[in-house]
């Protein structure tokens, strides 16, 4: 087995992952804290190629080296907009080496199965115990790879449990893997690198859910026929089912419901590890296939809940039940304004609320809405930033295109810090944005997003709504608040109608 | 509906309650408009124009009164007019009910619904149709205009090759609308512009006008609160006019020009500038009084006149000042229909809904379906905010503690039925029989590493949730570590594999700590 070292190594790396996640309560504590997990990575890769099992060192390092590169770029040129591809699209690399791990290790018990065969033994035979395994004589133990020879001491209990692993590692890896690749071509739509496109609508072929249960039984069946013994191609079988799964299901879901989807894809993603790690007994790889797991479902969760939904029914596609009456009825007109009006009304404000939504990264406008930022800052206004939390395409996604845009994070704050602060603000200023500024989901008990914690915009003196058009917003649902008193519609180009504004705050 | 709007009959009046403009927005909510032939003329409106905004334009007031539902006009009905309602048709106007008692009871005799545009509710939403304002506003401005024309001096201050001239001196007593407009008139005009009021919380929007609060010594307690009087300033106690008027008196000799505009609906305007007052002003000096339709706060005003003292000071008594600008008090008041139609069209069908629930609609209609319903009912919304008086409820020491331990226990008992389910279904796991203490050890070092994670990510900061899935997807690619294992191994597919694995991760590895450092490289403080 491992040596002593290896699994020290293993712990110092365990810690330090853990205070890489930790670190990243604060964003300066999260530069140090990135180290850690750097550091506990590199100690984790070196202690395994130095450690007893892993021969071909030389080609790993080749490999890494290769990776390294591969990863420079993508990491070097990926536009922060494209954040959310660039992750769904790790997330699929991700499963896809869970799922060739996975394939290794059944191939490796039907390899030491057949050395018991050979040796007129039977893999997982036990002793006079009953718990024990026989085990193989000491020359042909000798001479298995550290793997092989953890194999060889199980039992038949442990095989068994050891084959569920390795099935749960893959069929999750392979769901990971076809999941993240639609995930990520609809998140990059036109500019995907693959050579098909898939549009951000929910298509799901005809038979819809019915499918994906279907599939999911028949895993459930192939997993009981692999365990009997039915061989491997059974598993390959499981893996084909758990791959349309993935694809299936991701692209029954739409565009604005990526932020769920990809923290989901993350999570899976650790369990895929988890599980792998149980099947190789490699504790590190539990520990950190744990705390990813639990990360991404901690972030779908607070998803879920900034969406008012269950898990489910975001999984499931479509906005949950169906409306329990008639939606009220949106009253008044919108009315337009144009770039000298708003420049009138900012230049006037005391202080000013921006509500960044997906539509300010499909317009790339984060840079000139930092420069009005810090126009109006010179001029000594209250300039704040109200960021929803399913504002944009992946969490914390407009976070990081103001970060991008040098715009300070002390004056971008969450829905909870801000949604006080309306009342008393002059201006406030949405900019592409639409359900998570609606009113509906407050005052209309039969919206489909009734109870959807909003951002009370509506409460400032003035609202500027700056839209490329009257069309509803990814829910299809009519937005009241375009058309109360005191908001105006600034439409166009998010970027073009800033540009036209800059000039005039003076 | 078919909305139209007579000639006005009041002697000298020339507005008119229906603009081309007007005309055209209530076409957008779906009625149709009718004005009497020249009932625009003088405001400046002709025939042609409201022709162009396509409204009809029909010749004789008894043809118009019959042919349309909703009258709009400016100036409460005649007896002639009155008797020309019948029932079912709506006549929206001023309409002063408190002090037209006869004729409210005439109108709702003929079973019409009778809107009162002075009775519209002094509520933010109901600004845009408080003709009230806007005529007092227009007033405002007129009543300065009124005066310069009546001061043989600049206004402004001068220095000039012929001599020096100094600024006139304007005192603005009531900072109401009106009051408020004639300041920012003054000012702009260059005049020394003094304001009074009694209530001292609007001294903030006078000096915010430019003009100089004339501060008056008294005891807060005694002093008056406009919040719960709808906005009008409510009647002071004698003590309080008495230091009032002293105060007057010693600034009198210095003002030029006096601008009163202190005035309560349904009340007689209270004298404010005497006879004594005005006899120590400068000759040539003129006094504005906007009260004059309800006796005027000055005691030599005349209604509707122009006099001129033994002393020489000019006292002006018009009531007309929004006529005198017919174009512009027209456009207004025909927009404050407009909105009052627009409140009433809520479907913009042309389809009148008389929501008597509405507090706008309810306040402002004073006869309805053959029933007076004046007074109105207090409106629902506070006319403005009540300084405010109550401090959120103190709770007690006790009520605190017993909150919070109520939540304590209710956070106690959520943690133990968390705990239980937990501790039960791993409980379960070790019970299932043949489990093997191998998979055990690692299985707690999952749970553990499970419950770090929980306990973990719960202090992520939100702002940090993108940068957070680039490290667990860097993370994550520990997996690599399976890959490295199995590469050594004598299968040449087993080795294949395991390099794919192998390439795949480091990809991660580095692509995703690289993009996390980069991202968080951006966060900066200001």
């Amino acid at each position: 087995m491992e040596n002593a070292f290896t699994i020290a190594a293993y712990v110092v790396a365990g810690i330090l992952f853990i205070l890489s996640l930790g670190g990243l309560s604060g964003q300066e504590s999260a530069k140090r804290a990135v180290w850690y997990g750097i550091v506990g990575m590199a100690i984790a890769v070196l202690a395994t190629i130095v450690g007893p099992g892993s021969g071909m060192w030389f080609i790993s390092l080749v490999l890494i080296a290769g990776g390294a590169a591969v990863g420079y770029q993508l990491a070097t040129k990926v536009e922060m907009t494209q954040m959310p591809e660039l992750v769904a699209i790790m997330h699929s690399l991700v499963g896809l080496a869970a799922v060739f791990v996975g394939f290794n290790a059944d191939i490796m018990i039907n390899y030491i199965g057949d050395i018991y065969a050979a040796q007129d033994l039977v893999l997982g035979a036990v002793g006079d115990d009953g718990i024990t395994a026989i085990g193989l004589p000491k020359e042909a133990y000798d001479g298995l790879s550290t793997f092989g020879q953890l194999i060889a001491k199980k039992s038949s209990v442990e095989i068994g449990i050891l084959r569920v692993e390795l099935v749960l590692g893959i069929w999750i890896g392979a769901v990971t893997f076809t999941g993240s690749v639609i995930a990520y071509a609809k998140l990059a739509g036109g500019s995907s690198m693959l050579p098909f496109k898939v549009d951000t609508g929910a298509n799901q072929l005809p038979g819809g859910h019915a499918l994906n249960a279907a599939a999911a039984v028949g895993s459930v069946i192939l997993l009981a026929m692999y365990l009997g013994g039915s061989g491997s191609w059974t598993l390959v079988l499981l893996t084909l089912l758990a791959l349309f799964i993935g694809y299936h299901l991701i692209m029954g879901i739409g565009g604005a419901d990526m932020p769920v989807v990809v923290s989901m894809l993350n999570s899976y993603s650790g369990w895929a590890a988890a599980a792998i790690g149980f099947s190789l007994g490699n504790d590190l790889l539990i520990v950190v296939g744990a705390l990813v797991g639990s990360s991404g479902a901690i972030l779908s969760y607070i998803m879920c809940k900034a969406m008012n939904r269950s898990f489910m029914s975001v999984i499931l596609g479509g906005w949950g039940g169906a409306a329990a009456g008639e939606q009220m009825a949106v009253e008044g007109e919108q009315v337009a304004i144009d770039a000298d009006g708003v420049a009138n009304a900012l230049n006037e404000a005391d202080s000013v609320i921006i509500i960044p939504g997906y539509g300010m990264a499909v317009a790339q406008a984060q840079q000139a809405v930092s420069e009005l930022v810090r126009k109006l800052r010179a001029k000594g206004k209250n300039v704040r930033f109200a960021i929803h939390p399913v504002a944009g395409r992946l969490p914390g996604h407009m976070n990081v295109l103001l970060a991008e845009a040098k715009v300070p994070y002390d004056i971008v704050m969450e829905m909870d810090e801000i949604n006080e602060d309306f009342p008393d603000t002059d201006v406030a200023i949405v900019i592409g944005s639409n359900d998570i500024v609606n009113p509906a989901a407050q005052d209309d008990p039969n919206s489909p997003i009734a109870g959807m914690p909003v951002l009370e915009c509506w409460k400032a003196k003035q609202v500027f709504v700056s839209k490329r058009g009257q069309g509803t917003g990814y829910s299809g649902i009519e937005n009241p608040l375009f058309f109360k008193d005191n908001t105006r519609m600034f439409y166009g180009d998010a970027k073009a109608s800033l540009d036209a504004l800059l000039p005039k705050i003076d | 509906m078919k909305i139209g709007t007579p000639t006005e009959v009041f002697e000298g009046e020339a507005r008119v309650a229906m603009t081309p403009d007007s005309a055209r927005q209530l076409q957008k909510l779906g009625h149709e408009c009718f004005v009497e032939a020249g009932a625009g003329a003088k405001a400046g409106f002709s025939d042609a124009a409201y022709k162009d905004a396509g409204v009809e334009v029909i010749k004789g007031a008894a043809a118009l009164w019959k042919s349309v539902d909703v009258i709009a006009k400016v100036r409460p009905p005649n007896d002639t007019e009155v008797k020309r309602l019948t029932k079912g048709k709506t006549l929206i106007s001023f309409f002063y009910p408190g002090s037209n008692e006869a004729l409210m009871e005439a109108a709702s005799k003929k079973g019409a619904n009778v809107i009162a545009m002075d009775m519209v509710p002094r509520i933010s939403r109901a600004q845009k149709m408080d003709a009230l304002s806007s005529m007092a506003n227009i007033a405002g401005y007129r009543a300065v205009i009124e005066a310069g024309n009546n001061f043989g001096r600049f206004f402004t201050g001068q220095v000039t090759a012929a001599g020096k001239v100094p600024p006139a001196k304007v005192l603005v007593v009531g900072a109401g609308v009106a009051g408020l407009a004639a300041i920012g008139t003054s000012t702009s005009l260059g005049a020394i512009t003094y304001a009074f009021d009694v209530r001292p919380e609007v001294a903030e929007q006078i000096e915010s006008m430019g003009a100089e609060f004339v501060f008056l010594e008294f005891e807060d307690s005694e002093l008056p609160d406009g919040a719960e009087t709808g906005g009008y300033a409510p009647p002071s106690s004698p003590e309080f006019q008495a230091k009032q008027l002293e105060k007057f008196r010693e600034i009198a000799p210095d003002i030029d020009i006096v601008i009163t505009t202190a005035l309560i609906p349904n009340r007689a305007a209270p004298i404010l500038w005497t006879k004594d007052m005005v006899e120590m002003m400068k000759p040539g000096s003129v006094i504005v009084d906007l009260a004059a339709e309800r006796g005027g706060n000055c005691e030599l005003t005349k209604m509707d006149e122009k006099v001129v003292t033994d002393n020489g000071v000019t006292i002006i008594g018009y009531t007309d000042f929004p006529s005198r600008m017919a174009a512009q008090s027209s456009t207004l008041y025909s927009t404050n229909i407009r909105h009052m139609m627009a409140d009433l069209t809520p479907e913009k069908d042309g389809a009148v809904v008389h929501d008597m629930e509405d507090d706008v609609i309810r306040g402002a209609t004073i006869t309805f379906e053959g029933d007076v319903t004046f007074p109105p009912p207090p409106p629902k919304v506070q006319a403005i905010a009540v300084q405010k008086k109550e401090a959120p409820k103190e709770l007690t020491p006790e009520e605190k503690r017993e909150q919070e331990t109520a939540a304590f226990k209710k956070q106690t008992q959520n943690q133990v039925v968390l705990l239980g389910v937990g501790a039960a279904l791993v409980l379960g796991v070790g019970l299932i029989p043949g489990m093997p203490a191998s998979f055990m050890q690692h299985f707690i070092v999952f749970v553990l590493s499970v419950f770090i994670g929980f306990q973990v990510i719960w202090n992520v900061a939100h702002s940090l949730h993108t940068p957070l899935m680039a490290v667990t997807n860097a993370i994550s690619s520990i997996i690599i570590l399976g890959a490295l294992i199995q590469i050594g191994s004598s299968s040449l597919l087993i080795s294949v594999l395991g390099a794919l694995g192998i390439f795949m991760a480091a990809v991660n590895i580095f692509g995703g700590f690289l993009v996390t450092r980069r991202m968080l490289a951006m966060f900066q403080k200001s």
